[in-house]
């Protein structure tokens, strides 16, 4: 019980603090909303000859930038840690008997929460552009997508804690994100690729991810990148709360 | 309230060749009784910080015992918690939050609910001059109002044994000397028991009941800050003279004090309680023909007494120590 009451304490003070900074909110969806709508008029003449299911530009792209909002957003949540950390807000509530988990978890409850409203923009202008899709698949892709953003915030925790640096986080996120970013197919699918980047890109859990999402979008949601997407979501989920709650407890932090 | 034994806390810096160990804290013994307040006295890198993490349950002894409250650091940490309030160096609030909400949040970890937390921070405010601050925000405060909120931030559960950490370090005299009114009061009206860290001597001299000097990870000294001058053999006597009677002067200072030392027109020397010697002296002087343009008596300060000590300065101590600022971030 006290673990979620104080979870809820510490979730409740970075919402009031986030409310009184919107800007930030605006500022990390800022990205998908630029590819929406400076990127997606060009997929237009070209997504019919992707055999993805769907002749929509935005209904093949949309689930893309969701799954890169979870990626990106999130990721940039461990520098507001830092910050934190450097006025000793996070020795001062480690100080305090309330559970160390529970400092990550109420963070993560902000940054789940933070996603799930650019979530919502996201598709509801996707919408607005002419995407389409099936109800229940759209939910299942918000879902996965606020499952792969809590467990990148948690790394992205995890990180900041470790490096307390926002000079180190920023080139090892960059060094992380780009092949992700070109492995995943967020932009363009990867069937379009050479066989050889097709195979290495199905080492890459993103891609998965990616395809589980537009399936959902497209209605399919039996097919087998969904099994694999879901899968891949609740294993990076568990391994970044993982990483996150050790580096929490960790005694010398 | 605090016992300590043989506590160490060993880091482990640099990679393959490099690697070495830093005995930040090498076996520390301290005992801290009710109603106390001790002053832990250092240089920069001396291992104060770090002995005040492992009593605060921040960091986990390398080696050795603490009870702090009644409860072990690392058995009952979280009993320990509960019991101190701390009040670290570097603060406690995010600057852009609004310091009431802080207090109130911070409160709430504590396990108060919403409505003790805000009877009890704003008791706190009215206390330590904070009135009409409680919507303010951290960036907007003066140093020493920031310094307070981190004060309140600490008692805002009533501890009964308060650990701060550098206190007034950056603040300008007014606000330190505010700063050491309310410090005492934390005695005087919670009944706390205090354990400060710093590296003011005349806040040691000024505030604490006892002074513990700790110097390269072990503690040198415990004792009232008195006694520990009385270890500094006498009080230092200076004589300020004309040119002709610096040797004469010299001569019938020897012939009280120790160590006579004669620097241009300056003439000094420790001798045993200036207060019964000097009128002797004085007659001596003046029989012997000497015209004073000046006599000074001081007594000995915190900063010879650690000089009698280790054999340094405290302040040569902490040129000597840069290499480990390692100590404050670890």
């Amino acid at each position: 019980m006290s673990f979620v009451r104080e979870s809820n304490i510490v979730f409740r003070r970075q919402l009031r603090m986030n409310l009184r900074n919107p800007a930030w909110v605006l500022i990390g969806i800022m990205q998908p909303v630029l590819y929406l709508v400076l990127f997606g008029p060009l997929l237009k003449p070209l997504v019919s000859s992707f055999d993805t299911g769907t002749d929509n530009a935005y209904t093949f792209l949309v689930p893309g930038l969701l799954v890169q909002l979870g990626m990106f957003g999130a990721f940039f949540a461990g520098f507001g840690l830092i910050g934190e950390w450097r006025e000793g807000v996070i020795e001062a509530e480690r100080v305090t008997p309330a559970n160390r988990s529970a400092l990550l978890v109420g963070r993560l409850m902000r940054d789940v929460v933070q996603l799930f409203v650019q979530s919502l923009i996201l598709v509801g202008l996707g919408y607005l552009m002419g995407m389409r899709g099936d109800a229940l698949g759209i939910v299942y892709g918000i879902a996965l997508t606020l499952l792969i953003g809590g467990a990148c915030a948690a790394a992205s925790n995890a990180l900041a804690l470790t490096t307390k640096s926002e000079d180190v986080m920023a080139p090892v996120i960059n060094i992380v994100m780009m092949p992700v970013l070109l492995l995943s197919g967020i932009l363009l699918p990867m069937t379009l690729g050479p066989e050889w980047l097709q195979n290495l890109s199905d080492f890459m859990p993103f891609k998965w991810i990616v395809d589980a999402v537009r399936d959902g979008f497209a209605g399919d949601l039996a097919s087998s990148a969904v099994l694999w997407g879901s899968v891949w979501a609740v294993v990076l989920a568990a391994l970044g709360t993982w990483w996150g709650t050790a580096t929490f407890r960790r005694e010398n932090a | 309230m605090i016992t300590a034994r043989g506590l160490v806390q060993t880091f482990h810096t640099g990679r393959g060749k490099k690697a070495k160990e830093v005995h930040a804290v090498d076996g520390v013994d301290l005992d801290v009784a009710e109603g106390e307040v001790v002053g832990f006295l250092g240089p920069n890198g001396a291992g104060k910080t770090t002995t005040l993490r492992m009593l605060t349950t921040l960091l986990r002894p390398t080696a050795g015992t603490a009870t702090v409250a009644g409860y072990d650091v690392v058995k009952d940490s979280v009993q320990v918690r509960r019991s101190i309030g701390y009040v670290s160096q570097v603060g406690a609030t995010f600057s852009g939050a609004y310091a009431g909400d802080e207090v109130v949040d911070h409160g709430m970890l504590y396990g108060m609910s919403r409505a003790d937390a805000v009877r009890r921070g704003q008791e706190l405010f009215e206390q330590l001059q904070l009135d009409g601050l409680w919507k303010r925000m951290p960036k907007n405060m003066s140093g020493g109002q920031k310094r307070r909120l981190d004060v309140v931030m600490g008692l805002i559960h009533d501890p009964t044994l308060v650990f701060l950490d550098e206190p007034t370090t950056g603040l300008d005299p007014q606000a330190r000397a505010n700063l050491w009114d309310h410090i005492e009061g934390l005695r005087s009206r919670l009944g706390a028991t205090v354990f400060l860290t710093t590296h003011y001597l005349d806040e040691a001299d000024a505030l604490a009941d006892r002074i513990l000097i700790i110097d390269q990870g072990r503690i040198v000294a415990s004792d009232t800050a008195d006694n520990l001058k009385a270890q500094v053999s006498g009080d230092l006597v200076v004589l300020e003279v004309a040119a002709d009677q610096v040797t004469r002067a010299a001569e019938r200072l020897g012939s009280i004090a120790d160590g006579v030392e004669v620097d241009g027109l300056r003439v000094r020397g420790r001798v045993q309680r200036a207060g019964r010697v000097v009128p002797g002296l004085l007659r001596d002087l003046e029989s012997a023909g000497v015209e004073l343009d000046s006599i000074e008596v001081l007594r000995p300060t915190l900063d010879d007494v650690f000089l009698t000590l280790t054999g340094r300065s405290l302040r040569d101590a902490e040129a000597g120590e840069t290499e480990d600022q390692t100590e404050g971030a670890a």
